[in-house]
This record gives C-alpha cells, sequence and structure tokens, in this order.
C-alpha cells in the first residue's frame, strides 16, 4: 500500500489550547493518498476538515498547537519537518487553492509579477524574463483567455473565477504532484463552479495531480471525487469509495448529509428531511460517538466510542463508526425509499 | 398556490439604477450600473415566489427594492393594491408591520449588545405592540414557535449557533404577524445539516401564519424546493417565469438551462454519465 503511497497520514492529531480550554480540532484521520487519486474530506464548519488539511503543510503550527501523528510525502516525514524544508515542499510538491483568491494574491502587485516570483523564489536561477514567459503558460494553461496580456492585470481586474484559476496556475507552478484546494469553489456562483470543477478534473487527468479537496458540498464531491472522508467534530466518521459513500452509506451523519440534499433531478419531497439539532462544541464533545446526540438510532452502546473499522465483509476499504448491524443499517437509512436520517418532527 | 385572487405583491416595471461616481471635489455621475432593469411579478396571498440568480444578477437589490429598503429609481411596487414606491419614511411606518425581511448572515444581523428578548421584542415595542409581561410573553411564545426556548429570552446572540441565530432573526421577523416577507438568502451561511431545519421551519411558519415568501437564493435547488413559482433573474431582468417545476425541468430561456447544467448532481453515477455527454475542455 505504501510502496505507491504518494502521501500516507497516520493518526493525525491536532489539539488548540483556546480561551474556553483544550480541544482537539482533529482527533486520529488516517488516509492514503496513491498519485493521480482525488480524495474528498467532507464536514460541516468544526468537523476538522480544514485544520487537516492545513496541517498537512505545516500551516497550524503554533505554541497553542499540538500536533501528534505522522505525514510522509513519498515516505519523507513532514510532521517534524524544519520551516525551511517545510517550505521548499509547499509550491514544489504541495500546491495550494483556498476558497477565496483575492487574499491570496497580494493586491498591489501584477498577477504575472505574483506567479513569476512564486517560481523564482524556488527556483533563483530563473531569470525575470523567464518567469514571466512561464507565468503566461500557465495561466494559459488554467484557460485565461488572452494570457499574454492578461499577465499584467491586476487581481481586482480579474472575475471571480478568473482569479481562481490564476490561483490554480500559482500552485501548479513548480509543477507539484499534489494538490490540497479548501473550498475551491464554496465563493463561486454556480456556472463559474462547474468551470473550475472541469478545469480540476482536466488537471487531474492529464498531469496526474492528486488532489485533496475539502469541502461541504456532496454536488461538488460527487462530480470529482475518487475516495471520500467524511468527518465530524474532529473525527472521520465514514472513509470510502465515491460509490461506497454514495450508495451504501453506512453512518447516520453521511444518511443525513446525503438525505438533506435538494436533487434536481428528483420530484421534490415535502418536507426535506433534516438532521436535528446542531453540531457540538469542541470543548464539549460527548461520550461515546460524538453524533450520538442528534441520531435517532441511538441505542446504548453508543456511550462507548466505536472505532473507525471495517464492519462490511465485501467490502474492506470502507470503514465507518457505528455500532449497528450492517443489516439493520439498510433498514434504517431509508425513509420513504432514499437514503436519509428519519428526524423527529420539530 | 396561485389562486387567482388579487395579488399581495405586484411589481410593475421596477428600476433602481446606482450611480457610479467619479471626481476630487465634486462627484460627476459617469455611469450608471442597472441593478435592477426593468422588472414586473406578482405574488399571490399565501405564495411563494423564489428570485433565483447569480451574484450581479440584482436579486438582492430587487428584493430590498420591493420592501423600500432601497429607493426605486422608477416604477410601481403596490401592497394589497396601494402603491408603496416612493413613499417617505413616515408613510411606511404602518406598512412594515406587513412586510417584513429575513437576512442572510444571522451573525451581522442581530445585534451583539442586545438580549434575544430585546431583539425580538423590539419590533412590537416600537410599534407599541405589546409592553411589560405582556411583551415578554409574546416573546416567549414567539422563541418557542420558531423551535427555540423561553429561557432564551436573557441570552445574547453569541451565545447561540448559525442556525439559532437564524430562528431568532425569523422570531423577529414574524413578531408583527406580517403578511409578507422577503427572505434574502436565509440559508446559504448555515451548514448543510442546518439548511433542512431552516426551510422546513418557514413553510411551518408559512401553513400556521399564512405568509407570503419572497424567496432570494442564488442556489437553484434550494430554491425549487421552497417555491410555488420561480422568476430567473439575469443582469437586472427577469428572463424566466413560471411554475417551480416547469422552469427547472423544462427551462425555456438560454439562460436559465446553462444554469441548471451547471448544478452540481450529487449522484456519482449521473454526474459521471452527464460527463460523458457533455467532456468540458
Amino acid at each position: 500500500m505504501s510502496a505507491e503511497s504518494l502521501l500516507s497520514v497516520r493518526d493525525l492529531r491536532v489539539g488548540f489550547v483556546t480561551e474556553g480550554g483544550r480541544l482537539q480540532a482533529v482527533d486520529g484521520v488516517s488516509f492514503e493518498l496513491a498519485p493521480g487519486e482525488v480524495v474528498a474530506i467532507v464536514g460541516e464548519s468544526g468537523s476538522g476538515k480544514s485544520v487537516t488539511a492545513q496541517t498537512l503543510i505545516g500551516l497550524t503550527r503554533s505554541p497553542n498547537s499540538r500536533i501528534e501523528g505522522s505525514v510522509r510525502l513519498r515516505g519523507a516525514e513532514l510532521i517534524d519537518a524544519d520551516d525551511e524544508e517545510l517550505r521548499k515542499v509547499r509550491g514544489e510538491q504541495i500546491g495550494m487553492v483556498f476558497q477565496d483568491p483575492m487574499t491570496s494574491f497580494n493586491p498591489v502587485y501584477r498577477i504575472g509579477a505574483q506567479i513569476a516570483e512564486a517560481i523564482r523564489a524556488h527556483r533563483p536561477e530563473t531569470s525575470k524574463a523567464e518567469g514571466r514567459e512561464r507565468a503566461i503558460e500557465l495561466l494559459d494553461s488554467v484557460g485565461i483567455p488572452n494570457a499574454a496580456q492578461r499577465v499584467d492585470d491586476y487581481p481586482h481586474e480579474f472575475s471571480g473565477g478568473m482569479r481562481q484559476r490564476a490561483m490554480i496556475a500559482m500552485a501548479l507552478a513548480l509543477e507539484p504532484d499534489l494538490l490540497i484546494a479548501d473550498e475551491p469553489t464554496t465563493a463561486l456562483d454556480v456556472t463559474v463552479q462547474a468551470q473550475i470543477l472541469a478545469l480540476l478534473a482536466r488537471l487531474n487527468r492529464e498531469r496526474n495531480l492528486a488532489t485533496i479537496l475539502i469541502t461541504h458540498d456532496l454536488g461538488v464531491v460527487a462530480e470529482v471525487a475518487d475516495r471520500v472522508l467524511v468527518m465530524y467534530a474532529g473525527r472521520v466518521v465514514e472513509r470510502g469509495t465515491l460509490d461506497q459513500i454514495f450508495y451504501d452509506p453506512q453512518h447516520p451523519y453521511t444518511w443525513g448529509l446525503l438525505g438533506s440534499l435538494t436533487r434536481m433531478d428528483r420530484d421534490r419531497p415535502e418536507r426535506l428531511p433534516q438532521i436535528s439539532g446542531a453540531p457540538p462544541s469542541l470543548l464539549d464533545l460527548p461520550t461515546g460517538c460524538s453524533f450520538r446526540p442528534r441520531c435517532p438510532h441511538e441505542f446504548d452502546r453508543c456511550t462507548e466510542l466505536p472505532g473507525l473499522e471495517a464492519r462490511l465483509a465485501d467490502a474492506p476499504s470502507h470503514l465507518d463508526r457505528c455500532w449497528l448491524e450492517p443489516e439493520r443499517k439498510r433498514e434504517l437509512r431509508l425513509v420513504e425509499g432514499e437514503i436519509g436520517l428519519e428526524a423527529p418532527a420539530p | 398556490m396561485s389562486t387567482g385572487a388579487e395579488p399581495l405583491l405586484e411589481v410593475t416595471d421596477l428600476v433602481k439604477h446606482f450611480p457610479v461616481k467619479r471626481g476630487l471635489l465634486i462627484d460627476r455621475t459617469v455611469d450608471r450600473i442597472r441593478a435592477v432593469d426593468g422588472v414586473s411579478f406578482s405574488v399571490a396571498p399565501g405564495e411563494t415566489l423564489g428570485l433565483v440568480g447569480e451574484s450581479g444578477s440584482g436579486k438582492s437589490t430587487l428584493g430590498r427594492a420591493v420592501l423600500q429598503l432601497v429607493k426605486p429609481t422608477s416604477g410601481s411596487v403596490r401592497f394589497e393594491g396601494r402603491e408603496i414606491a416612493g413613499l417617505s419614511r413616515r408613510a411606511m411606518r404602518p406598512l412594515r408591520r406587513e412586510m417584513q425581511m429575513v437576512f442572510q448572515d444571522p451573525y451581522a444581523s442581530l445585534n451583539p449588545r442586545k438580549r434575544v428578548g430585546q431583539i425580538v421584542g423590539e419590533p412590537l415595542r416600537l410599534q407599541g405592540v405589546a409592553k411589560g409581561g405582556e411583551l415578554r410573553r409574546e416573546v416567549q411564545e414567539l422563541l418557542e414557535r420558531v423551535g427555540l426556548a423561553a429561557e432564551h429570552y436573557n441570552r445574547f446572540p453569541h451565545e447561540f449557533s448559525g442556525g439559532q441565530r437564524q430562528r431568532i432573526g425569523i422570531a423577529r421577523a414574524i413578531a408583527l404577524r406580517p403578511k409578507l416577507i422577503v427572505a434574502d438568502e436565509p440559508v446559504s451561511a448555515l451548514d448543510v445539516s442546518i439548511r433542512a431545519q431552516i426551510v422546513n421551519l418557514l413553510a411551518d411558519l408559512q401553513h400556521q401564519l399564512g405568509l407570503t415568501y419572497v424567496f432570494v437564493a442564488h442556489d437553484i435547488g434550494i430554491v425549487r424546493h421552497v417555491s410555488d413559482r420561480i422568476a430567473v433573474m439575469h443582469e437586472g431582468k427577469i428572463v424566466e417565469e413560471g411554475p417551480a417545476d416547469r422552469v427547472c425541468e423544462q427551462p425555456r430561456d438560454a439562460y436559465t438551462k446553462q444554469l441548471l447544467a451547471a448544478v452540481p448532481i450529487p449522484d456519482p453515477r449521473e454526474a459521471r454519465a452527464r460527463r460523458q455527454a457533455v467532456r468540458p475542455g
């Protein structure tokens, strides 16, 4: 497994000391990523999905954080790498794209100059002219029309979608084999989102670019991911292939997420199936399963935390944290014929 | 549902232009942004009209212009047959009881220094509907109606989650028993698992109180779920309007088609089939 693995994350734990006390933002996340693979980490605010992604590239290091576990990129440990090593890894081996491309570019420098500078910071032998040429090539490759002219634009002269394309171009400048995209389309209009998703899919195909996609949107996941991790309150509650998660989901939280989607290709239900309650505070987690207070299928065993384990005989790579018997789950997860979480009426 | 009764709200040729100004000492108007550019629609009592569009389409400005929160440049807004476009603040005041707004951001739209009881009770107090113990009881009843508890009366907004804050905003909006509520992206700032709760709450309140909604949002999936009719906005104009299912299933306008085609399908097999059909660059 790890022989062909590009990235190997083992039991990653990230704790923060806050005014309210110590909290565990990420509590034991493990996964492998093969070259060219797209893994989606799905969750709501506070699930730990973004903290996981940021920790992979050292962005959560601080006197108030405590990071444990292992993150190996092509076998090299990143968790205890020094800042200089990490700086080289970021950009050269791992590219990053964030939700808001406006805050990722410096507003007072031209787009092309910023991309060229990112290249020259890692490859000092590159001349300014070469950097500029490369920036034009990159902008062109992510579908920016008239790249040779647009290279001299300032960030504010680009539309939101164009800025996100430019951000992707910058992330790819040093030809990394892993892209971490944190809610890359959340701030964009739906028509622009479709273009960016198509671009990510094309890069994945043409460059064999492995991608970790952080998102709250299962529609986006269905469009691009190979495998999915579902996170809740700092833990992975379910992990499987795209089809396993959508067609044979094992955790009630996943049922709830799938059930509450509005489907344009289906008749609309009278009421939207909803998950009752709200995610717990990380400062005051329930004992056992964190989803227990919101789960209509809770039973006595749920006060004990279930491990993330394979519970289906025929799907050893499909893991979940729920004590219910798989057979029972297949009945419980059907709400009026569709996968969902039956919540008591308000 | 559209019943053929008198419309509650009738908007005709509504225009809202924002001037673009340049100049150091003396502002010159050099251009106009046509945020709403000649829009007409009507909403029947008890009906939900969905206004869907992307950023810059003018949908939010239209929602605000309907409630006279921004002054329309021209055109007519009739509420129960009465013209309200251009009414002074004073003349609008009694009408404020009839029409309320729910905002997108439940963090920014609640005063952080006021207690929940004050926030929800403010419209009742200002309009002189209730005071003292009666006001308190009324507010506690409102809190329970939106799924909060009477004990929440003395808490501050920061003690609540995003979904609960949106419930507070909704309690404030229904306090005066309005007939019309304009909801501007009421669920788009909320977590996925909370969105359905708020959508269902709005539906319940509509049934219980006979509310009429103008539901403004960019997410056509949510809009279709809540709306009887949908108006699609693009560049300040309504490009298509019709029954919700018809607009979504048999769109006629090119832009509506484009918008619908871009919505991700949360179903891997169907998403794959669609990608095979049109493999984009």
